[in-house]
């Protein structure tokens, strides 16, 4: 498994970081300081050279040709899927399925698992800090199925408030819930909500999106039953996603869009599906990006998850000292405090300032971060604000992107002359 | 990049510090409509009285309620005061008009609508040079939009 390697760091950053064609580019004559991997993150060479190579030399049909290419084709496409598991931990590779991102994954454990086993009333535990990606796919079916939505509320400073969490369970069929907050940060206690949701007799599901990119991921030692994340995040390229689950679990799913691939047999009367994952993979997949997922995933295991972790635990501490040290009351960071249960997704209000003057105004120093909701409406009205500004690090950033962060802001006092 | 003091003009500063025409009107027999902006969430709700019917109605008050930033609280606000007292076929020259300086095609408005004078709403100009804005310049103007569309004022 990786990222388990605990050694002292020996991890060259710089070398990393350069990794990055991207973040050698400059705008206006000075480099880019890019602050919004938690909205998507930059790919290193390694990644842009695999996908490149393989579009050059490896392109082919993947389980649908008898030629040699189509073989390797197939081959590398099984291989990324390896790496997935791998990443993981998952106990076997048939149990990552691939799909566009992790908003499809959530929507085909909804449609798929909610449609067959949620009746009329049944309840789905969800969270006051969920993604758009796990409210809305559950909604629908609330409004297809009448199933009851439930809600574990917040603590003060952003963690999950679980002192009634029993009572929220107490009947539920599923709790569904974010391993990381994309808005606060929070990492979330993943195994022990899954041991409390099974104890409930629900099953328990983790938007693992946030998570996964910036961690040590083991779904076993979770012992969660369905996992969503998206390659995008990870260094890997936009198009394509993830959703792991228990075997026996995926297996007794209806299929979610049909098509071919996904089926064992199709007669004028009907069909019968393939094995998982193919069951789940209806149609020409995004082949090229799932080589480009798998280069990432090496690109990480190279690394190791857990020095990775490491490094964004002395950044994000390093962020949240510089800014409150430098601006005091005039910066509100939300969120938890404690690095050890948060990752470097930094929303914070500044002077009064409306996050999206903040945006513009760091973007003239190249600064970039994300102004907005987030995805995360209910949670905004619940932190009583319409957008927060949005600083989020990943491996490439270092002290000198903070440093940038921090002092574009003073360029927002000096428009806004709060 | 352009200059953000192409973008950040005192004129617009000052309105996004001191808005215009803030508040509610009751509903009915005001009309209104909410808009949003879903790239950052920003809300707006335009409220309007309008006395008569057809194009010769007046828009005898407006009202704009809501949260956003400088650009999209100051557009409101600017909006607010330039339809104030106007006839909704003037109003409709003047969204037209500011559409077209928002390079926002609106079928050959250019040459009907450019003897409309937009007054201080000129210092919006800057925002076409930042395309990301437009949506947040344009929202009070579509809400106004919708707003006087809603002839069903409920
Ligand atoms: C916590 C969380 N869940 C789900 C998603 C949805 O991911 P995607 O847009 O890749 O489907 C995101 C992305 O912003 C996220 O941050």
């Amino acid at each position: 498994m990786s990222g388990t390697n605990t050694t002292t760091s020996s991890t060259d950053w710089a070398a990393i970081r350069a990794d990055f064609p991207i973040l050698r580019r400059e705008i206006d004559g000075a480099p880019i300081v890019y602050l919004d991997s938690g909205n998507t993150s930059q790919k290193p060479r390694q990644v842009i050279e695999a996908m490149d190579d393989f579009l050059r030399t490896g392109y082919a049909p993947i389980n649908r040709s008898a030629y040699r290419l189509a073989g390797w084709a197939t081959d590398r496409y099984e291989g990324a899927r390896a790496a997935v598991a791998r990443l993981i931990n998952a106990p076997s590779a048939d149990e990552i399925v691939f799909t566009k991102n992790a908003t499809e994954s959530m929507n085909l454990i909804a449609s798929s698992w909610g449609g067959a086993n949620l009746r009329e009333g049944d309840a789905v535990v969800l969270t006051h800090m969920e993604h758009h990606a796990n409210i809305v796919p559950w909604q629908m079916l609330a409004e297809r199925q009448g199933i009851e939505l439930r809600w574990v509320p917040l603590t003060e400073d952003g963690q999950l408030d679980l002192a009634d969490l029993d009572q929220l369970l107490d009947g539920a069929k599923a709790f569904s819930f974010t391993a990381m907050s994309n808005v606060l940060g929070t990492i979330t206690p993943v195994a022990e909500l899954c041991r409390r949701a099974h104890d409930a007799g629900a099953l328990a599901i983790v938007d693992a999106c946030q998570y996964v990119p910036h961690n040590v991921t083991d779904v076993q030692v979770w012992d969660a039953d369905l996992v969503a994340f998206s390659s995008h995040k990870m260094v890997g390229p936009s198009g394509i996603g993830c959703l792991w689950g228990r075997m026996e679990l995926l297996d007794a799913m209806p299929p979610f869009i049909g098509g071919g691939n996904m089926i064992a047999d199709v007669r004028l009367d009907g069909f019968t599906t393939a094995p998982v994952p193919a069951k789940f993979e209806a149609g020409t997949p995004p082949i090229v990006e799932a080589i480009g997922l798998g280069a990432a995933v090496e690109y990480l295991e190279g690394i190791g998850m857990a020095e990775i972790r490491r490094h964004e635990m002395d950044l994000t501490r390093y962020a949240l000292d510089t800014l409150t040290e430098r601006y005091g009351d005039d910066i509100r960071i939300h969120g938890p405090d404690n690095v050890e249960v948060r990752g470097g997704v930094l929303s914070f209000e500044f002077r009064d300032i409306h996050p999206h003057d903040v945006s513009q105004v760091l973007d003239e120093r190249n600064v970039c971060v994300r102004a907005g909701h987030h995805c995360a409406k209910p949670l905004m009205r619940l932190l009583g604000v319409n957008a927060t500004a949005r600083a989020s690090l990943y491996l490439y950033n270092d002290r000198s992107d903070v440093d940038a962060l921090a002092d574009a802001l003073d360029g927002a006092t000096d428009i806004f002359g709060l | 990049m352009p200059g953000l003091e192409d973008l950040y003009r005192e004129i617009i500063l000052d309105h996004y510090r001191t808005p215009r025409n803030r508040g509610e009107l009751p509903v009915p027999p005001a009309r209104h409509a909410e808009g949003h902006n879903p790239l950052c969430g920003d809300e707006i709700t335009v409220y309007l009285d309008v006395d008569g019917d057809g194009d010769d109605a007046i828009v005898s008050d407006v009202k704009v309620s809501g949260q956003g930033c400088s650009i999209s609280q100051s557009s409101a606000s600017m909006m607010s005061a330039a339809v104030k007292g106007k006839s909704v076929g003037e109003v409709r020259g003047l969204v037209r008009r500011f559409k077209s300086m928002m390079s926002i095609d609106t079928d050959g408005a250019e040459q009907a609508d450019a003897d409309i004078s937009l007054g201080d709403l000129e210092a919006l100009q800057g925002v076409v040079k930042f395309p990301v804005r437009i949506k947040c310049a344009t929202l009070a103007w579509n809400t106004l939009t919708e707003a006087l569309a809603s002839s069903d004022p409920d």
